[in-house]
Protein backbone atom coordinates (compact mmCIF):
# COMPACT_ATOMS: atom_id res chain seq x y z
CA UNK A 1 0.00 0.00 0.00
CA UNK A 2 3.16 2.78 0.84
CA UNK A 3 6.17 2.22 -0.94
CA UNK A 4 9.02 4.59 0.66
CA UNK A 5 12.07 4.22 -2.36
CA UNK A 6 15.34 5.71 -0.72
CA UNK A 7 14.23 8.51 0.63
CA UNK A 8 15.82 11.94 1.91
CA UNK A 9 14.78 14.63 3.23
CA UNK A 10 16.80 17.70 4.22
CA UNK A 11 15.91 21.26 6.13
CA UNK A 12 17.27 24.17 4.33
CA UNK A 13 21.12 23.87 3.25
CA UNK A 14 21.79 21.54 6.44
CA UNK A 15 23.13 18.13 5.82
CA UNK A 16 20.16 15.60 4.86
CA UNK A 17 18.07 14.96 8.19
CA UNK A 18 17.14 11.54 6.86
CA UNK A 19 19.26 9.63 4.35
CA UNK A 20 18.03 6.40 2.26
CA UNK A 21 15.14 5.69 4.27
CA UNK A 22 13.15 2.60 2.77
CA UNK A 23 10.13 1.27 3.88
CA UNK A 24 7.33 -1.21 2.20
CA UNK A 25 3.80 -1.14 3.86
CA UNK A 26 1.19 -3.71 3.28
CA UNK A 27 -2.88 -2.74 4.01
CA UNK A 28 -3.42 -3.40 7.62
CA UNK A 29 -0.06 -4.12 8.82
CA UNK A 30 1.50 -1.85 11.73
CA UNK A 31 5.01 -0.35 11.87
CA UNK A 32 6.95 0.96 14.81
CA UNK A 33 9.74 3.72 14.21
CA UNK A 34 11.93 3.93 16.90
CA UNK A 35 14.92 6.01 17.73
CA UNK A 36 16.32 8.55 20.24
CA UNK A 37 15.17 12.36 20.37
CA UNK A 38 16.16 13.92 17.03
CA UNK A 39 16.96 10.47 15.24
CA UNK A 40 14.45 11.53 12.15
CA UNK A 41 11.84 9.95 13.43
CA UNK A 42 9.17 12.65 13.36
CA UNK A 43 10.93 13.62 9.76
CA UNK A 44 9.81 10.27 8.37
CA UNK A 45 6.01 10.18 8.84
CA UNK A 46 5.96 14.35 8.44
CA UNK A 47 7.29 13.12 4.79
CA UNK A 48 4.36 10.88 4.08
CA UNK A 49 1.57 13.14 4.93
CA UNK A 50 3.46 16.30 3.32
CA UNK A 51 3.78 18.05 6.14
CA UNK A 52 7.36 18.68 6.84
CA UNK A 53 8.19 21.53 9.00
CA UNK A 54 9.58 24.92 8.33
CA UNK A 55 12.18 24.82 5.14
CA UNK A 56 12.23 20.90 5.07
CA UNK A 57 12.14 18.93 1.48
CA UNK A 58 12.22 15.70 0.07
CA UNK A 59 15.66 16.09 -1.77
CA UNK A 60 15.88 12.43 -3.36
CA UNK A 61 13.50 9.03 -3.53
CA UNK A 62 9.65 8.43 -3.59
CA UNK A 63 6.96 7.87 -1.75
CA UNK A 64 4.42 5.98 -3.29
CA UNK A 65 0.64 5.40 -2.11
CA UNK A 66 -1.29 3.12 -3.55
CA UNK A 67 0.96 3.12 -6.37
CA UNK A 68 0.92 6.54 -7.01
CA UNK A 69 3.56 8.74 -6.05
CA UNK A 70 2.91 11.77 -3.09
CA UNK A 71 5.46 14.01 -4.06
CA UNK A 72 3.83 15.57 -6.96
CA UNK A 73 0.28 15.72 -5.86
CA UNK A 74 -1.48 19.16 -5.79
CA UNK A 75 -2.89 21.27 -2.97
CA UNK A 76 -6.37 19.50 -3.94
CA UNK A 77 -5.04 16.16 -3.89
CA UNK A 78 -3.31 16.57 -0.86
CA UNK A 79 -6.83 17.56 0.35
CA UNK A 80 -8.68 14.54 -0.84
CA UNK A 81 -6.26 12.35 1.00
CA UNK A 82 -5.51 14.06 4.10
CA UNK A 83 -8.22 13.44 7.41
CA UNK A 84 -9.71 11.15 5.35
CA UNK A 85 -7.39 8.31 3.39
CA UNK A 86 -4.24 9.34 5.32
CA UNK A 87 -4.68 10.60 8.98
CA UNK A 88 -2.59 11.91 11.71
CA UNK A 89 -2.40 11.58 15.29
CA UNK A 90 -0.30 13.74 17.31
CA UNK A 91 1.81 13.47 20.44
CA UNK A 92 -0.64 16.22 22.33
CA UNK A 93 -4.25 16.11 20.41
CA UNK A 94 -5.90 18.37 22.59
CA UNK A 95 -2.70 21.07 21.37
CA UNK A 96 -4.46 20.57 17.73
CA UNK A 97 -7.84 21.35 18.88
CA UNK A 98 -9.19 24.79 19.24
CA UNK A 99 -9.26 25.73 23.36
CA UNK A 100 -12.19 28.27 22.43
CA UNK A 101 -14.38 26.22 20.65
CA UNK A 102 -16.21 23.00 22.01
CA UNK A 103 -14.92 20.06 20.58
CA UNK A 104 -18.63 18.75 18.77
CA UNK A 105 -18.13 22.17 16.36
CA UNK A 106 -14.94 21.77 15.60
CA UNK A 107 -15.69 17.62 15.14
CA UNK A 108 -18.62 18.78 12.87
CA UNK A 109 -16.78 21.01 11.13
CA UNK A 110 -14.13 18.63 10.54
CA UNK A 111 -16.92 16.24 9.36
CA UNK A 112 -18.66 18.93 6.79
CA UNK A 113 -15.39 19.62 5.13
CA UNK A 114 -14.64 16.11 4.43
CA UNK A 115 -18.38 15.05 3.25
CA UNK A 116 -21.49 16.14 2.16
CA UNK A 117 -23.50 15.29 5.11
CA UNK A 118 -25.84 17.74 6.76
CA UNK A 119 -24.65 19.31 10.45
CA UNK A 120 -27.19 17.04 12.88
CA UNK A 121 -25.73 13.65 10.54
CA UNK A 122 -21.79 14.84 11.35
CA UNK A 123 -23.34 15.48 15.04
CA UNK A 124 -24.24 11.44 15.19
CA UNK A 125 -21.57 10.67 13.29
CA UNK A 126 -18.78 12.42 15.55
CA UNK A 127 -20.99 10.45 18.67
CA UNK A 128 -20.75 7.57 17.25
CA UNK A 129 -16.89 7.68 16.60
CA UNK A 130 -16.86 8.62 20.41
CA UNK A 131 -18.52 6.03 21.97
CA UNK A 132 -16.44 3.58 19.76
CA UNK A 133 -13.57 5.07 21.34
CA UNK A 134 -15.34 4.10 24.74
CA UNK A 135 -15.46 7.55 26.03
CA UNK A 136 -18.18 7.88 28.34
CA UNK A 137 -21.06 10.46 27.56
CA UNK A 138 -20.54 11.70 24.19
CA UNK A 139 -22.84 13.95 23.92
CA UNK A 140 -21.57 15.37 26.79
CA UNK A 141 -17.91 15.41 25.15
CA UNK A 142 -19.06 17.03 22.08
CA UNK A 143 -20.08 19.87 24.11
CA UNK A 144 -17.41 20.44 25.76
CA UNK A 145 -14.46 22.56 25.67
CA UNK A 146 -10.83 20.88 25.19
CA UNK A 147 -9.61 21.75 28.54
CA UNK A 148 -12.37 20.14 30.35
CA UNK A 149 -11.54 16.86 29.35
CA UNK A 150 -8.49 14.78 30.76
CA UNK A 151 -5.19 14.75 28.79
CA UNK A 152 -6.12 10.91 28.08
CA UNK A 153 -9.72 12.00 26.76
CA UNK A 154 -8.13 14.37 24.63
CA UNK A 155 -5.97 12.09 22.88
CA UNK A 156 -8.64 9.86 22.37
CA UNK A 157 -11.14 12.42 21.04
CA UNK A 158 -8.00 12.92 18.69
CA UNK A 159 -7.53 9.19 17.33
CA UNK A 160 -11.39 9.11 17.52
CA UNK A 161 -11.20 12.17 14.83
CA UNK A 162 -8.69 11.16 12.92
CA UNK A 163 -10.80 7.07 12.49
CA UNK A 164 -13.73 9.13 11.05
CA UNK A 165 -13.39 8.12 7.52
CA UNK A 166 -11.80 4.40 8.42
CA UNK A 167 -8.51 5.90 6.73
CA UNK A 168 -6.60 3.73 5.00
CA UNK A 169 -3.53 4.47 6.51
CA UNK A 170 -2.75 6.35 10.37
CA UNK A 171 0.13 8.01 11.19
CA UNK A 172 0.56 8.36 14.90
CA UNK A 173 3.36 10.65 16.25
CA UNK A 174 4.04 9.59 19.60
CA UNK A 175 0.43 8.99 20.82
CA UNK A 176 0.96 7.78 24.41
CA UNK A 177 4.16 9.73 25.48
CA UNK A 178 2.13 12.18 27.91
CA UNK A 179 -0.22 9.79 28.84
CA UNK A 180 0.20 7.63 32.01
CA UNK A 181 0.86 4.30 32.59
CA UNK A 182 -2.71 2.92 32.54
CA UNK A 183 -4.21 4.97 30.02
CA UNK A 184 -1.09 4.35 27.84
CA UNK A 185 -2.19 0.84 27.58
CA UNK A 186 -5.83 1.50 26.83
CA UNK A 187 -4.71 3.76 23.60
CA UNK A 188 -2.67 1.12 22.56
CA UNK A 189 -5.26 -1.49 23.29
CA UNK A 190 -7.96 0.55 21.05
CA UNK A 191 -5.16 1.45 18.51
CA UNK A 192 -4.66 -2.50 17.85
CA UNK A 193 -8.47 -3.14 17.56
CA UNK A 194 -8.59 -0.25 15.18
CA UNK A 195 -6.68 -2.26 12.49
CA UNK A 196 -8.40 -5.62 13.68
CA UNK A 197 -11.76 -3.71 13.33
CA UNK A 198 -11.07 -1.88 10.11
CA UNK A 199 -7.72 -2.88 8.35
CA UNK A 200 -6.30 0.36 9.39
CA UNK A 201 -2.41 0.28 8.69
CA UNK A 202 -0.98 2.34 11.52
CA UNK A 203 2.63 3.77 11.58
CA UNK A 204 3.74 4.63 15.32
CA UNK A 205 6.49 6.66 16.18
CA UNK A 206 7.54 6.09 19.48
CA UNK A 207 10.62 6.21 21.62
CA UNK A 208 8.62 3.50 24.13
CA UNK A 209 10.48 0.47 22.79
CA UNK A 210 8.18 -1.55 25.02
CA UNK A 211 5.28 -0.36 23.44
CA UNK A 212 6.93 -0.59 19.64
CA UNK A 213 7.47 -4.05 20.47
CA UNK A 214 4.33 -4.78 21.42
CA UNK A 215 2.32 -3.18 18.49
CA UNK A 216 4.63 -3.96 15.36
CA UNK A 217 4.88 -6.48 12.67
CA UNK A 218 7.45 -4.33 11.19
CA UNK A 219 10.01 -2.23 13.43
CA UNK A 220 12.23 0.08 12.41
CA UNK A 221 14.74 1.05 14.44
CA UNK A 222 16.76 4.97 13.92
CA UNK A 223 19.55 6.65 14.47
CA UNK A 224 21.04 9.88 13.37
CA UNK A 225 18.47 9.91 10.53
CA UNK A 226 19.60 6.67 8.99
CA UNK A 227 18.27 2.98 9.74
CA UNK A 228 20.40 0.91 11.99
CA UNK A 229 17.99 -1.90 12.08
CA UNK A 230 14.80 -3.56 10.12
CA UNK A 231 12.50 -6.24 9.61
CA UNK A 232 9.80 -7.87 11.39
CA UNK A 233 9.75 -7.89 15.86
CA UNK A 234 11.21 -11.10 15.90
CA UNK A 235 14.37 -10.26 14.05
CA UNK A 236 14.66 -7.21 15.37
CA UNK A 237 13.84 -7.93 18.76
CA UNK A 238 15.58 -11.28 19.31
CA UNK A 239 18.13 -11.03 16.30
CA UNK A 240 19.49 -7.14 16.29
CA UNK A 241 22.10 -6.61 13.62
CA UNK A 242 23.03 -3.05 14.83
CA UNK A 243 25.35 -2.03 18.18
CA UNK A 244 23.02 0.70 18.38
CA UNK A 245 20.20 -1.76 18.78
CA UNK A 246 21.39 -3.69 21.17
CA UNK A 247 22.56 -0.68 23.08
CA UNK A 248 18.91 0.47 23.43
CA UNK A 249 17.11 -2.73 24.06
CA UNK A 250 19.67 -3.19 27.03
CA UNK A 251 18.95 0.33 28.22
CA UNK A 252 15.38 -0.50 28.70
CA UNK A 253 14.05 -0.87 32.46
CA UNK A 254 12.78 -4.06 32.97
CA UNK A 255 10.48 -5.41 35.69
CA UNK A 256 12.29 -8.20 35.99
CA UNK A 257 15.81 -6.90 35.19
CA UNK A 258 18.56 -5.87 37.16
CA UNK A 259 18.46 -3.39 40.10
CA UNK A 260 21.55 -1.13 41.05
CA UNK A 261 21.23 -1.10 45.05
CA UNK B 1 16.75 -2.96 56.73
CA UNK B 2 14.94 0.30 57.62
CA UNK B 3 15.87 1.18 60.92
CA UNK B 4 13.92 3.52 63.42
CA UNK B 5 17.22 5.53 63.89
CA UNK B 6 18.39 5.73 60.54
CA UNK B 7 15.29 7.98 59.71
CA UNK B 8 16.60 11.29 58.38
CA UNK B 9 12.86 12.80 57.14
CA UNK B 10 10.00 11.69 58.34
CA UNK B 11 6.40 13.35 56.77
CA UNK B 12 3.27 12.91 59.49
CA UNK B 13 -0.14 13.17 58.60
CA UNK B 14 0.28 15.50 55.83
CA UNK B 15 -2.56 17.18 54.05
CA UNK B 16 -2.34 19.48 51.55
CA UNK B 17 -5.37 21.83 50.54
CA UNK B 18 -5.56 24.17 48.04
CA UNK B 19 -8.56 27.15 47.04
CA UNK B 20 -10.27 26.07 43.77
CA UNK B 21 -13.05 27.80 42.28
CA UNK B 22 -16.93 27.97 43.51
CA UNK B 23 -15.27 27.41 47.21
CA UNK B 24 -14.12 24.17 46.82
CA UNK B 25 -11.35 22.02 48.04
CA UNK B 26 -9.36 20.56 46.16
CA UNK B 27 -6.83 17.85 48.50
CA UNK B 28 -3.44 17.37 46.72
CA UNK B 29 -2.18 15.12 49.53
CA UNK B 30 -4.25 13.47 52.26
CA UNK B 31 -2.76 11.91 55.27
CA UNK B 32 0.85 11.08 53.72
CA UNK B 33 3.64 9.59 56.19
CA UNK B 34 6.16 8.40 54.73
CA UNK B 35 9.99 8.25 55.64
CA UNK B 36 13.36 9.03 54.08
CA UNK B 37 16.59 6.56 55.90
CA UNK B 38 19.81 7.92 55.52
CA UNK B 39 21.12 6.52 52.48
CA UNK B 40 18.16 5.06 50.95
CA UNK B 41 16.23 5.78 48.27
CA UNK B 42 12.71 5.95 48.46
CA UNK B 43 10.71 6.22 45.57
CA UNK B 44 7.10 7.61 44.97
CA UNK B 45 5.15 6.61 41.57
CA UNK B 46 1.66 7.67 40.71
CA UNK B 47 0.08 8.90 38.00
CA UNK B 48 0.07 12.60 36.80
CA UNK B 49 -2.31 14.38 39.37
CA UNK B 50 -2.14 12.47 42.20
CA UNK B 51 0.11 14.78 44.26
CA UNK B 52 3.59 13.38 44.44
CA UNK B 53 5.28 16.65 42.98
CA UNK B 54 3.17 18.47 45.75
CA UNK B 55 4.45 16.59 48.45
CA UNK B 56 8.27 16.39 47.61
CA UNK B 57 7.79 20.75 47.64
CA UNK B 58 6.80 20.82 50.94
CA UNK B 59 9.25 18.50 52.26
CA UNK B 60 12.08 21.25 50.45
CA UNK B 61 9.94 23.69 52.04
CA UNK B 62 8.37 25.64 49.16
CA UNK B 63 5.48 24.89 50.04
CA UNK B 64 3.99 24.96 53.38
CA UNK B 65 1.17 21.39 54.58
CA UNK B 66 -2.07 22.65 55.29
CA UNK B 67 -1.73 20.52 58.42
CA UNK B 68 1.00 17.78 59.59
CA UNK B 69 4.22 18.10 60.31
CA UNK B 70 7.71 17.49 58.49
CA UNK B 71 10.48 16.43 60.93
CA UNK B 72 13.94 16.44 59.71
CA UNK B 73 16.17 14.98 62.51
CA UNK B 74 12.80 15.67 64.90
CA UNK B 75 12.79 19.65 64.03
CA UNK B 76 9.43 20.66 62.37
CA UNK B 77 10.33 22.63 59.38
CA UNK B 78 7.14 24.11 58.84
CA UNK B 79 7.75 26.27 62.15
CA UNK B 80 11.71 27.24 61.22
CA UNK B 81 11.78 30.97 60.27
CA UNK B 82 12.84 32.44 57.07
CA UNK B 83 16.55 32.77 58.10
CA UNK B 84 16.67 28.79 59.58
CA UNK B 85 14.45 27.75 56.43
CA UNK B 86 17.18 29.22 54.29
CA UNK B 87 20.11 27.75 56.39
CA UNK B 88 18.41 24.38 56.06
CA UNK B 89 17.82 24.61 52.33
CA UNK B 90 21.30 23.09 52.22
CA UNK B 91 20.53 19.79 53.26
CA UNK B 92 18.18 19.37 50.86
CA UNK B 93 18.51 19.90 47.47
CA UNK B 94 16.62 19.20 44.17
CA UNK B 95 16.54 18.12 40.73
CA UNK B 96 13.99 19.13 38.59
CA UNK B 97 12.50 17.33 35.08
CA UNK B 98 13.73 20.66 32.88
CA UNK B 99 17.23 21.19 33.37
CA UNK B 100 17.14 23.75 30.99
CA UNK B 101 14.18 25.61 32.66
CA UNK B 102 15.63 25.75 35.75
CA UNK B 103 18.80 27.34 34.66
CA UNK B 104 19.62 30.82 33.71
CA UNK B 105 20.07 30.85 29.92
CA UNK B 106 23.17 33.49 30.52
CA UNK B 107 24.47 31.87 33.10
CA UNK B 108 28.03 29.88 32.54
CA UNK B 109 28.31 26.26 33.65
CA UNK B 110 31.03 27.40 36.25
CA UNK B 111 28.46 29.83 37.81
CA UNK B 112 25.06 27.85 37.49
CA UNK B 113 27.61 25.12 39.48
CA UNK B 114 28.96 27.18 41.86
CA UNK B 115 26.02 29.59 42.94
CA UNK B 116 24.85 27.35 45.46
CA UNK B 117 28.61 27.66 47.34
CA UNK B 118 28.51 31.63 47.05
CA UNK B 119 24.99 31.69 47.99
CA UNK B 120 26.02 30.47 51.41
CA UNK B 121 29.36 32.12 51.69
CA UNK B 122 31.63 28.70 51.51
CA UNK B 123 32.95 29.85 48.47
CA UNK B 124 35.83 32.19 47.77
CA UNK B 125 35.54 33.68 44.01
CA UNK B 126 38.79 33.08 43.01
CA UNK B 127 38.14 29.53 43.51
CA UNK B 128 35.34 29.44 41.71
CA UNK B 129 36.86 27.70 38.08
CA UNK B 130 38.42 24.74 40.60
CA UNK B 131 35.97 23.71 42.08
CA UNK B 132 34.00 23.82 39.24
CA UNK B 133 35.97 21.36 37.83
CA UNK B 134 35.91 19.28 40.59
CA UNK B 135 32.22 19.34 40.40
CA UNK B 136 32.04 18.17 36.28
CA UNK B 137 34.55 15.82 37.02
CA UNK B 138 31.91 13.86 39.54
CA UNK B 139 29.33 13.83 37.03
CA UNK B 140 31.78 12.60 34.44
CA UNK B 141 31.92 15.03 32.24
CA UNK B 142 34.77 16.97 30.73
CA UNK B 143 36.75 20.06 32.91
CA UNK B 144 36.46 22.43 29.66
CA UNK B 145 32.75 22.70 29.75
CA UNK B 146 32.94 25.41 32.47
CA UNK B 147 32.70 27.82 30.06
CA UNK B 148 29.65 26.38 27.78
CA UNK B 149 26.29 27.85 28.60
CA UNK B 150 23.66 25.09 28.88
CA UNK B 151 22.08 25.45 24.89
CA UNK B 152 25.32 24.22 24.43
CA UNK B 153 24.98 20.40 25.84
CA UNK B 154 23.25 17.83 25.26
CA UNK B 155 19.93 16.83 27.61
CA UNK B 156 21.97 14.34 29.25
CA UNK B 157 24.77 16.73 29.73
CA UNK B 158 22.24 19.24 31.27
CA UNK B 159 20.84 17.12 33.48
CA UNK B 160 24.42 15.86 34.99
CA UNK B 161 25.14 19.77 35.02
CA UNK B 162 21.78 19.56 37.86
CA UNK B 163 22.63 16.54 39.73
CA UNK B 164 26.18 18.59 40.17
CA UNK B 165 24.98 22.03 41.19
CA UNK B 166 22.56 20.26 43.65
CA UNK B 167 25.05 18.08 45.13
CA UNK B 168 27.67 21.00 45.50
CA UNK B 169 26.35 21.58 48.98
CA UNK B 170 26.87 17.91 50.04
CA UNK B 171 23.30 18.30 51.01
CA UNK B 172 22.08 14.95 53.00
CA UNK B 173 18.25 14.88 50.64
CA UNK B 174 18.03 14.63 47.55
CA UNK B 175 14.59 15.06 45.98
CA UNK B 176 14.77 14.32 41.87
CA UNK B 177 11.21 15.38 40.09
CA UNK B 178 11.26 13.16 36.89
CA UNK B 179 14.61 13.53 36.83
CA UNK B 180 14.98 11.62 33.57
CA UNK B 181 11.92 11.11 32.06
CA UNK B 182 12.46 13.51 29.58
CA UNK B 183 15.72 11.55 28.95
CA UNK B 184 16.26 9.10 26.24
CA UNK B 185 16.57 5.44 27.36
CA UNK B 186 20.15 5.39 26.96
CA UNK B 187 20.75 8.68 28.67
CA UNK B 188 18.70 7.24 31.42
CA UNK B 189 20.22 4.31 32.31
CA UNK B 190 23.89 6.01 32.47
CA UNK B 191 22.25 8.96 34.69
CA UNK B 192 20.91 6.40 36.77
CA UNK B 193 24.16 4.84 37.46
CA UNK B 194 25.66 8.06 38.29
CA UNK B 195 22.71 8.65 41.33
CA UNK B 196 23.54 5.36 42.55
CA UNK B 197 27.17 5.78 42.46
CA UNK B 198 27.00 9.15 44.41
CA UNK B 199 24.68 8.39 46.36
CA UNK B 200 26.97 4.91 47.88
CA UNK B 201 29.78 7.21 47.85
CA UNK B 202 28.52 10.19 49.98
CA UNK B 203 25.68 8.29 51.53
CA UNK B 204 22.62 10.49 50.65
CA UNK B 205 19.11 10.29 50.77
CA UNK B 206 16.97 10.36 47.83
CA UNK B 207 13.60 11.08 47.00
CA UNK B 208 12.57 10.12 43.05
CA UNK B 209 9.42 10.55 42.07
CA UNK B 210 8.82 8.79 38.52
CA UNK B 211 5.69 7.32 36.85
CA UNK B 212 8.03 4.27 35.55
CA UNK B 213 7.56 1.52 37.96
CA UNK B 214 10.10 -0.50 35.78
CA UNK B 215 12.82 2.07 36.52
CA UNK B 216 11.89 3.07 40.05
CA UNK B 217 12.19 -0.85 40.58
CA UNK B 218 15.87 -0.64 39.34
CA UNK B 219 17.33 1.28 42.39
CA UNK B 220 15.14 2.41 44.85
CA UNK B 221 15.20 1.02 48.50
CA UNK B 222 11.77 1.76 49.00
CA UNK B 223 8.44 2.47 47.06
CA UNK B 224 5.30 4.21 47.98
CA UNK B 225 2.60 4.05 45.46
CA UNK B 226 0.72 7.35 45.39
CA UNK B 227 -2.77 7.33 44.02
CA UNK B 228 -5.02 10.53 44.50
CA UNK B 229 -3.11 12.02 47.29
CA UNK B 230 -3.20 8.67 49.08
CA UNK B 231 -0.20 6.79 49.78
CA UNK B 232 -1.80 3.29 48.72
CA UNK B 233 1.05 1.09 49.23
CA UNK B 234 4.50 1.18 50.86
CA UNK B 235 6.88 -1.84 49.50
CA UNK B 236 10.64 -2.98 49.55
CA UNK B 237 12.13 -1.72 46.42
CA UNK B 238 13.40 -5.40 45.27
CA UNK B 239 9.50 -6.99 46.45
CA UNK B 240 7.37 -5.15 43.95
CA UNK B 241 7.46 -7.07 40.96
CA UNK B 242 6.38 -10.16 43.09
CA UNK B 243 4.66 -9.32 46.58
CA UNK B 244 3.02 -6.08 45.56
CA UNK B 245 -0.52 -6.53 46.74
CA UNK B 246 -2.44 -3.22 46.33
CA UNK B 247 -4.80 -3.11 43.47
CA UNK B 248 -3.73 -0.44 41.95
CA UNK B 249 0.13 -0.90 42.16
CA UNK B 250 -1.36 -4.64 40.15
CA UNK B 251 -2.85 -2.55 37.82
CA UNK B 252 0.15 -0.32 37.22
CA UNK B 253 2.46 -3.41 36.66
CA UNK B 254 -0.22 -4.81 34.23
CA UNK B 255 0.19 -1.68 32.42
CA UNK B 256 4.09 -1.71 31.78
CA UNK B 257 5.61 -2.75 28.36
CA UNK B 258 8.38 -5.04 28.63
CA UNK B 259 10.54 -5.80 25.33
CA UNK B 260 10.36 -9.72 26.76
CA UNK B 261 6.75 -9.75 27.36
CA UNK B 262 4.72 -12.48 25.39
CA UNK B 263 3.85 -9.83 22.69
CA UNK B 264 0.21 -11.95 22.13
CA UNK B 265 -1.05 -11.15 25.21
CA UNK B 266 -3.23 -9.05 25.67
CA UNK B 267 -2.07 -6.16 27.71
CA UNK B 268 -4.11 -5.46 30.84
CA UNK B 269 -5.47 -1.95 31.40
CA UNK B 270 -7.79 -1.03 34.13
CA UNK B 271 -10.75 1.22 32.12
CA UNK B 272 -11.80 4.45 33.00
CA UNK B 273 -10.12 7.83 34.85
CA UNK B 274 -9.10 8.49 37.90
CA UNK B 275 -12.00 10.94 39.68
CA UNK B 276 -10.81 14.64 39.58
CA UNK B 277 -8.85 15.50 43.16
CA UNK B 278 -11.61 18.32 43.66
CA UNK B 279 -14.49 15.54 44.08
CA UNK B 280 -12.66 13.04 45.80
CA UNK B 281 -15.19 10.00 46.83
CA UNK B 282 -15.40 9.04 50.71
CA UNK B 283 -13.85 5.69 51.55
CA UNK B 284 -11.23 4.07 49.50
CA UNK B 285 -9.78 6.29 46.72
CA UNK B 286 -9.27 3.78 44.26
CA UNK B 287 -13.18 2.11 44.73
CA UNK B 288 -14.34 2.93 41.31
CA UNK B 289 -11.89 1.60 38.88
CA UNK B 290 -11.34 -1.62 41.39
CA UNK B 291 -12.25 -4.88 40.76
CA UNK B 292 -12.63 -6.00 44.27
CA UNK B 293 -14.95 -3.19 45.52
CA UNK B 294 -16.80 -3.76 48.31
CA UNK B 295 -19.47 -1.74 50.59
CA UNK B 296 -16.97 -0.85 53.12
CA UNK B 297 -14.33 0.45 50.35
CA UNK B 298 -17.53 3.02 49.67
CA UNK B 299 -17.39 4.12 53.46
CA UNK B 300 -14.34 3.61 54.97
CA UNK B 301 -10.95 4.77 53.81
CA UNK B 302 -8.26 2.22 54.37
CA UNK B 303 -5.18 3.09 56.22
CA UNK B 304 -2.08 2.09 55.50
CA UNK B 305 -1.57 -1.62 57.39
CA UNK B 306 1.60 -3.43 58.01
CA UNK B 307 1.85 -7.01 55.99
CA UNK B 308 5.62 -7.44 56.26
CA UNK B 309 8.32 -5.84 57.75
CA UNK B 310 8.87 -2.76 55.75
CA UNK B 311 5.73 -3.82 53.19
CA UNK B 312 2.58 -1.64 53.97
CA UNK B 313 -1.06 -1.52 52.42
CA UNK B 314 -4.06 0.72 52.44
CA UNK B 315 -6.71 -1.78 50.96
CA UNK B 316 -9.67 -3.83 52.81
CA UNK B 317 -10.02 -6.50 50.44
CA UNK B 318 -6.22 -7.46 51.07
CA UNK B 319 -6.13 -6.98 54.72
CA UNK B 320 -9.64 -8.77 55.12
CA UNK B 321 -8.82 -11.75 52.42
Amino acid sequence: MLEIKDLSVQYGKQAPTIEHFNLSMKKGEIISVVGESGSGKTTVIRAVLGALAGGGRVSAGDIQFNGHSLLSNTKDEWRNLRGTRISMIFQDCGGTLNPIRKIGSQYVEYICTHTDVSKAEAWKKGCSMLQKMRLPDAENIMKSYPHQLSGGMRQRVGIAMAMTFNPELLLADEPTSALDVTTQAQIVRQMMELRDDFGTGIIIVTHNIGVAAYMADQLVVMQHGKVVDQGTRDEVMNHPTSDYTKKLLAAVPEMEGQRYV
Amino acid sequence: MFKESDIVLSAKHIVKQFPASGGRTLTACNDVNLNVYKGKTLGIVGESGCGKSTFVRMVISLDKPTSGEILYHGKNLSNLSKKETWLNRQNMQMVFQDPLASFDPKMKIVDILTEPLINYGKLKRSEKEAKARELLKMVELPGDFVDRYPHNMSGGQRQRISIARALSLEPEILVCDEATSALDVSVQESVIQLLVRLQKEKNISMLFICHDLALIRSFAHQIAVMYLGNIVEVIPGEDVAEKSLHPYTQALLGAQFSIHMDQNKKIESIESEAPSPLDVPHGCPFQNRCEHCMEKCKTIRPVLTEVESGHEVACHYVTEK
